[in-house]
């Protein structure tokens, strides 16, 4: 049961995770090219735009309940299980959730870098 | 891709791994959180290393939005990941790690992996309409 819960964990910090990278993509896709915009209207202006957009605030809410799953998982398993198996299936979780909710075109070449950086994060830790 | 956006990419790199690092040196002076008392680390604000890694992290966040504006996330992801390689060698040269063949293997990948994407389009096309063939131009008309 134990072992579940702490899957169940890990599952919500790839949840979490992926989720706000997706919705972060998507507000900083609606503001559009941060270089353009700075040097036509401002650092401020800049700065109001990214605080005000909805999903830049919803990202912020996943990216919150993501560390704190993370604290509850390593609370309740090895930091040597918890910290790899979660960043190298963010890795993949990201590049499935890129492809449903915002469209990209995950090519072969993406999957396989995906791919590679998911086993080598393994490796590492 | 120009050379200020490959900088937006090192720079996402670089500040991440720097930064973790820097938390974790504060937080080793600090001392384990006590749970009765949680809001006791907000005093480990006032450690310099702590400090150092929170301005890290602050630009690694504005360098991670900025490509996010300009990148689709299944580029930037796999393309940044290289901040990994370099935790490993900086704790192999400063903090004098013993790096296992394993992890030289992992690095060896992750390198692999960014390398392979990063020879890639960074952002995807915009969907275009299909612009019917002369043939079906003639069956319309």
């Amino acid at each position: 049961m134990k072992s579940l819960e702490l899957w169940g964990a890990i599952f919500a910090i790839v949840l979490a995770s992926s989720g706000g990278d997706v919705l972060l993509s998507s507000a900083m896709k609606r503001i559009g090219d941060l270089h353009d915009l700075y040097a036509e209207r401002g650092l401020l202006v800049v700065v109001g735009r990214v605080v005000s957009e909805r999903r830049f605030l919803l990202a912020l809410c996943c990216f919150t309940i993501g560390f704190f799953s993370l604290l509850t998982a390593l609370s309740w398993g090895d930091a040597s299980l918890v910290a790899p198996a979660s960043a190298s299936l963010t890795f993949i979780a990201s590049a499935v959730m890129a492809k449903i909710f915002l469209k990209e075109d995950v090519d072969h070449r993406r999957w396989v870098a995906a791919l590679l950086v998911c086993v080598g994060v393994v490796l590492l830790r | 891709m120009n050379l200020k956006k490959y900088l937006v990419l090192l720079a996402v790199m670089c500040f991440g791994s720097v930064g973790d690092a820097l938390l974790k040196r504060g937080m080793n002076d600090f001392g384990p959180v006590d749970l009765h008392h949680p809001l006791h680390v907000v005093t480990a604000l006032a450690n310099p290393w702590v400090l150092a890694g929170i301005a890290c992290l602050i630009v690694f966040f504005s360098s991670y939005l900025n490509a996010l504006s300009w990148a689709d996330l299944s580029y930037v992801l796999p393309a940044t990941a290289l901040g990994y390689v370099l935790v490993t060698i900086l704790g192999r040269t400063f903090l004098h790690e013993n790096v296992s063949p394993a992890r030289w293997l992992g690095v060896l990948l992750i390198s692999c992996g960014v390398g392979w994407v990063t020879r890639g389009p960074a952002l995807t096309a915009p969907r275009q309409a299909r612009i019917p063939a002369p043939e079906e131009q003639h069956e319309i008309a």
